[in-house]
């Protein structure tokens, strides 16, 4: 069941381009993108390998991997702590770190990993994020806790704010919450199918050292990709909660 | 597929993509001249101009990927074809 399948009909472009080809796993009756439920396992399984690791053996002085995710911590801490402020920030840092994690974690394993050495009957493993479905549910997870942070700290007067500062701005303000997780979505999305489609085009066309220059980019993009949401979604977060 | 109409879908695309290339070109390249411009005015402010500018380009750059999934869904998920 999908909200919005973008990439329904498939399509190759020459030889080994391919987009909207998936491969079907039918579970009670719902039919799901299988490539993209295993690589997301797959980068799931490694954040929380790396938290385990991380947390295992706890020390005072931290040291080796423990410091290593500490400094991930006070940097998804700071895009937290950036957009809801001192005294906000707190209970929104688990949310907004994950959030962070999971997506750099996803972008990067689409482009570092070979996939391709792993064969599929349909489709190809790539890149969770460049699915639609991902990013919606990403973008809606955002739109709900948003709701929910302005709802339990103001409660119904929450509402109040889609007649602020006037309530000729009622329709407009009612429309940017259907705009917040559209254009989330698609800016992710696009971004990560974008680079991928580049790459592979680029490699068809010169199979050596040219494309390099655009995977590279293509790396830097996704992780700032994944910088972008989540600052978005702890800015969305704070505007609800001011 | 009916061929005037994956015609049309393809000038279509071609020309969502262009035309939404231009507008974040411009203000792309404006934000990167004040960025420059602030960053030699106050070297020491470097690191955050720097955050800041990689920000706004990123949301700027949004706009021409939505003319990205237009384009996108013209070619590969085209709603006038049966």
């Amino acid at each position: 069941m999908y909200i919005f399948n973008l990439t329904n009909t498939p399509l190759s472009l020459s030889n080994g381009v391919e987009v909207g080809v998936h491969y079907y796993w039918d579970i009670g009756g719902i039919s799901v993108h299988g490539q993209v439920f295993m690589v997301m396992w797959f980068v799931i399984f490694l954040l929380l390998g790396a938290s385990l690791l991380g947390t295992s053996k706890l020390q005072r002085i931290p040291e080796g991997w423990q410091n290593f995710m500490e400094s991930v911590l006070e940097f998804t801490q700071e895009i937290a702590r950036n957009q809801l402020g001192e005294s906000f920030y707190r209970p929104w840092v688990p949310f907004i770190s994950t959030l962070f994690l999971f997506i750099f974690g996803c972008n990067w394993a689409g482009a570092l990993i070979p996939w391709k050495l792993i064969e599929l009957p349909e489709g190809e493993l790539a890149a969770p994020t460049n699915d639609i479905n991902t990013t919606i549910a990403l973008a809606l997870l955002v739109s709900i806790f948003y709701f929910f942070g302005g709802l339990r700290k103001k409660g119904l007067g929450y509402f109040k704010r889609y007649i602020q500062p006037t309530p000729i701005l009622l329709p407009i303000n009612i429309l940017e919450d259907f705009t917040k997780p559209l254009s989330l979505s698609f800016r992710l999305f696009g971004n990560i199918l974008a680079d991928e489609l580049t790459v592979s085009v680029l490699t068809i066309l010169v199979p050596l050292f040219i494309p390099l220059p655009i995977m590279g980019l293509g790396i830097f993009a996704s992780s700032v990709q994944a910088l972008i949401f989540s600052t978005l979604a702890a800015a969305y977060i704070a505007e609800a909660v001011e | 597929m009916d061929s005037l109409v994956s015609a049309a879908s393809v000038i279509a695309a071609g020309l969502s993509i262009g035309l939404s290339a231009i507008g974040p070109g411009i203000g792309q390249g404006q934000a990167a001249g004040a960025a420059v411009e602030g960053i030699a005015r106050q070297p020491e402010a470097e690191n955050q101009i720097r955050g800041t500018l990689l920000l706004s380009l990123a949301f700027m750059e949004a706009l021409t990927i939505y003319g990205l999934v237009v384009a996108l869904s013209l070619l590969f998920a085209n709603p006038f074809t049966s």
